[in-house]
């Protein structure tokens, strides 16, 4: 189980929380300008890396506040909270501190 | 090739004296070539089933199976068997029940037995909205000539004597289908018998292989980098379950496909108590008994995107709470063993199977937590898709490009439970 903190609320468990999948996504305007494969790429494809993904969770049993988080999607760790709205961090960046902090190689 | 002797009554007997000591080895442990006519990624069943059909229907005369870890370490041996066909679309009716008449010959085809037990399957209906949408899927799967009867609460209890159908539970049953052609499988025996006759016909299954790089040109597919050297081939098949969004980064495209963790458990092993497959929507739980006493028990997903092959307690919990609202016996039953996989969840709960943007690559995926049953319909339109470059008729409609399309073939219904 993971144990998320909410920047509202602090520490709580995984079973407080809804989850929101990918963080980031942008709702391409005006959506009648767009093609079939541009608007179905938009409704649809979504990135699913082995690695560190940037999410969206929801405080639902609590806040019921909205957040994003990078977490790494083989050893569950999270490795960053921040507010809906502010720019996409550097992944790789967030990837390479990762590795440092669990001492080598993943 | 083709090393293995047939299995038959008499060489049963003569290994049963020998107190089967020398068994020869059932296939060759290959090590991989420069190239191939076509090479599959992942050897699961549906990979193996893939390259058996190749090499037995359309003649391929050089083809491997490439497998990152041992063939059905995936999904394949980690799924709690449940086949059936009672899908609520006329495109998906007809795929699974493509896969389960090949079931039932199956272990006569592969001569390796895979211990298809047609022991029925039920739906259980908990409110009237359950019994409404499981009527109009049976009258869905009669209308493609697929078997599925409605039962009545006492029908349900006369045919699975174990369940508590007094109206007093929290949840009661008020009816259920049944599908008598559906049951279970040995998922070891699937990848085991499909890797044995694809070896028999010359097929390479490289085990402890990982690709881990998609070479092209401007015509298309080329070849493959893996940790075994790298392979050329015209013709690669992705059949990588929860790692295909992986694969597919490898060749520059992205899928509609998210990969979660789904847990399943088995119980110490008990008397024969629940002889049919027993699945409900509503308290969120499936359950059968394996032929050596175990309760095998599924769960659902984790919400949350992983690959980590193991899933949350919660979800565990979940589970038990619904099998105990199902059999309140079952309340202390010791549980053996629990495991997950990484299942590779679409959109509208269909997988994709067919061609990708680059030209000779092709895909099978997306078949999420209920692709066990379909293997051997899977492999078989997917070796046609192949071998011709273009869809197999059965294949056509779940296409990548219904993404854009929007031709969707939505079976949260027949799938909201996972299995
Ligand atoms: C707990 C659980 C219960 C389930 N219950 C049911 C059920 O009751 N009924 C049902 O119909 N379905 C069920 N399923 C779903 C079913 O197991 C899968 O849909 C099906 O087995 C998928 O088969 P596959 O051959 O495509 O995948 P897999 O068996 O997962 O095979 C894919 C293979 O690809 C390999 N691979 C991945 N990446 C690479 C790479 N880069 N290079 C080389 N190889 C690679 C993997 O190691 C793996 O062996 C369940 C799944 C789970 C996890
Ligand atoms: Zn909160």
């Amino acid at each position: 189980m993971l144990l998320i903190r909410c920047p509202y609320c602090g520490d709580r468990d995984e079973i407080e929380f809804a989850y929101g999948g990918q963080a980031h996504l942008a709702r391409p305007a005006p959506p009648a300008a767009q093609s079939d494969a541009e608007w179905g790429a938009y409704l649809f494809l979504r990135d699913n890396p082995k690695g560190v993904f940037l999410e969206r969770w929801m405080h639902a049993q609590g806040c019921r506040r909205w957040f994003n988080v990078a977490r790494h999607t083989v050893t569950h760790e999270i490795l960053a909270i921040y507010p809906m709205g502010t720019p996409m961090p550097d992944v790789a960046l967030i990837a390479h501190q990762a590795r440092g902090l669990m001492g080598g190689a993943r | 090739m083709g090393h293995a002797p047939r299995f038959s009554l008499w060489s049963l007997a003569r290994n049963a004296l020998n107190h089967h000591a020398d068994w020869p080895q059932q296939w060759r442990d290959a090590a991989p070539k420069p190239s191939y006519d076509a090479v599959i990624v992942g050897g699961g069943g549906h990979g193996l089933a893939t390259a058996y059909y190749l090499a037995k229907q359309h003649g391929l005369g050089r083809v491997a199976v490439l497998e990152r870890g041992w063939i059905g370490g995936g999904n394949t041996g980690r799924n709690t068997t449940i086949v059936r066909s009672n899908y609520l679309w006329d495109e998906s009716a007809h795929l699974y029940e493509h896969a389960l008449k090949i079931w039932e010959n199956l272990s006569d085809e592969l001569n390796f037995n895979v211990m298809f037990s047609q022991r029925g399957v039920m739906n259980l209906a908990h409110n009237l909205h359950d019994l409404r949408e499981l009527s109009r899927r049976a009258h869905a799967n009669r209308l493609n000539g697929i078997d599925c009867e409605i039962l009545t609460r006492e029908e349900v209890a006369a045919f699975c004597p174990g369940l508590d159908v007094s109206a007093s539970r929290r949840f009661p049953i008020m009816g259920a289908t049944l599908q008598r052609r559906g049951g279970t499988a040995r998922h070891d025996a699937v990848a085991w018998g499909y890797a044995r006759a694809a070896d028999a016909l010359g097929v390479d299954i490289v085990q402890n292989c990982e690709v881990t790089g998609i070479r092209r040109d401007a015509r298309g597919v080329v070849g493959l980098d893996t940790t075994r050297g790298s392979i050329q081939a015209r013709k690669v098949g992705l059949v990588a379950a929860g790692h295909s969004s992986v694969l597919a980064a490898m060749a520059g495209f992205r899928l509609p496909v998210q990969s979660h963790p789904l847990q399943a458990f088995v119980s110490e092993p008990l008397k024969p108590v629940v002889s049919c497959v027993v699945m409900s929507n509503a308290v969120h739980g499936y359950i059968s008994q394996s032929d050596k006493g175990e309760l095998v028990i599924g769960a659902g997903i984790d919400a949350f995107n992983s690959y980590a092959q193991r899933g949350s307690h919660p979800v565990i919990e979940d589970t038990a709470a619904a099998i105990v609202e199902l059999f309140p016996q079952f309340s202390r039953v010791k549980l053996m063993r629990m495991w997950g996989g990484i299942v590779d969840v679409c959109p509208d709960a269909s997988p994709i199977i067919g061609k990708t943007p680059v030209p000779g690559l092709f895909i099978n995926c997306g078949w999420g937590t209920g692709g066990f049953k379909a293997t051997p319909g899977s492999g078989h339109v997917f070796a046609a898709t192949i071998a011709k470059g273009e869809p197999h008729p059965l294949a056509a409609p779940f296409a990548l490009d219904r993404f854009s399309t929007g031709a969707l073939i939505d079976e949260h219904g027949a799938a909201a439970v996972a299995h």
